[in-house]
């Protein structure tokens, strides 16, 4: 496949983003999209190890899992999981201006979609605010007044480094985006050389997959039956 | 990859028309409230399984078109498959170690 390109395609001039180590802008396009995925799939099983220990812990400790769930605000959960996925809605359309080699389509989407993350990272400081004020942060302060304070507590740690994690990963994506946002703002990119768009956009779509997992996984846990104490 | 023969200029991607990318948009946001929805009903065990299957649903539909796996290589397929195959196999493993750990009356849990 890449022969056939050799014998034909040199008749015009190299695109000056072609790096020198590939055959045309389709290989180099395949390369760095499957170099990230193989990065995605690090981050798969970085997240994984927290995902299993979520599991063991919820098995072991469901009663606590339960009554940490229901102390969680559930609308902030919401907002936060719509304001996500209206960001992956902004970060795809940002890559496909890309691809149409519309300027003004992908400033003004890499800004939505810069302003959604900054909007999801504020409402998880509100959020935090809440733990600290109602003593649930783990450590010396923890009070729990449920049934299984230990259980509750497990969650919490789970909860602060699920969540901590995943808004680390979201301040790293929003500074990639401010990057793409410059870049774009020059006329890097057009129909011919959007790599770094699509696979930026690959790593945010990613912090939002995890996202749509840890919602029902953190705040929606047997929300089904009240529980009374 | 026969498309790639017309023009070496282009990276050629595939170009979803916005109506795509609005039903996947949609079909997301229903995901997240029958979520919601379903949470309050009690269904057992299955409450957990069905918000996993909507969690499941939900990232399948991301992958596929606002990533474009769709339309990307079968190298990238065998990638992404063998995350997830590598992920289960952790789980499961992992859990057949700690949900059987009392099974044998041996002390040490």
């Amino acid at each position: 496949m890449h022969a056939e390109h050799s014998t034909h395609g040199h008749d015009h001039a190299h695109n000056p983003n072609l790096q020198h180590h590939f055959m045309d802008m389709p290989h180099q396009q395949e390369a760095s999209t499957l170099g990230m995925w193989i990065f995605l799939v690090t981050e798969v099983m970085f997240f994984g190890g927290m995902f299993l220990a979520y599991i063991v812990y919820r098995t072991w400790y469901y009663q606590g899992f339960a009554e940490a769930s229901h102390h969680i605000d559930l609308f902030w959960g919401g907002f936060n999981t719509v304001v996500l996925i209206c960001s992956s809605l902004t970060m795809a359309l940002a890559v496909r201006a890309a691809q149409l080699s519309n300027r003004r389509g992908q400033i003004i989407n890499l800004i939505l979609t810069i302003v959604l993350g900054a909007v999801f990272l504020g409402v998880k400081g509100i959020e935090y605010a809440a733990k600290f004020r109602d003593n649930v942060v783990p450590g010396r302060n923890f009070e729990w007044h449920g049934t299984d304070a230990v259980g509750a507590q497990i969650f919490y740690s789970l909860y602060f480094m699920l969540t901590g994690l995943h808004a680390i990963h979201m301040i790293i994506g929003i500074g990639l985006m401010l990057v793409i946002l410059w870049m774009a703002w020059r006329g890097r990119f057009d129909a011919s050389y959007y790599g770094p768009v699509e696979i930026s956009g690959l790593y945010w779509h990613f912090v939002d997959i995890v996202w749509i997992f840890l919602f029902p996984l953190l705040y929606l846990i047997g929300r089904h039956a009240p529980l009374t104490f | 990859m026969a498309e790639h023969a017309h023009d070496p200029h282009a990276a050629h991607g595939h170009i979803a028309p916005i109506s795509m990318y609005l039903g996947v948009f949609a079909i997301l946001m229903v995901g997240t409230a029958i979520t919601v929805g379903i949470a309050y009903i009690d269904l057992g065990f299955m409450n957990t399984a069905m918000a996993l299957a909507i969690a499941v649903t939900k990232a399948t539909f991301v992958v596929l078109y606002f990533m474009h796996v769709r339309w990307a290589s079968r190298l990238t397929w065998v990638v992404i498959a063998a995350s997830i195959f590598w992920l289960l196999l952790m789980f499961f493993i992992g859990m057949t170690d700690y949900m059987s750990r009392d099974w044998m009356g041996v002390p040490g849990r």
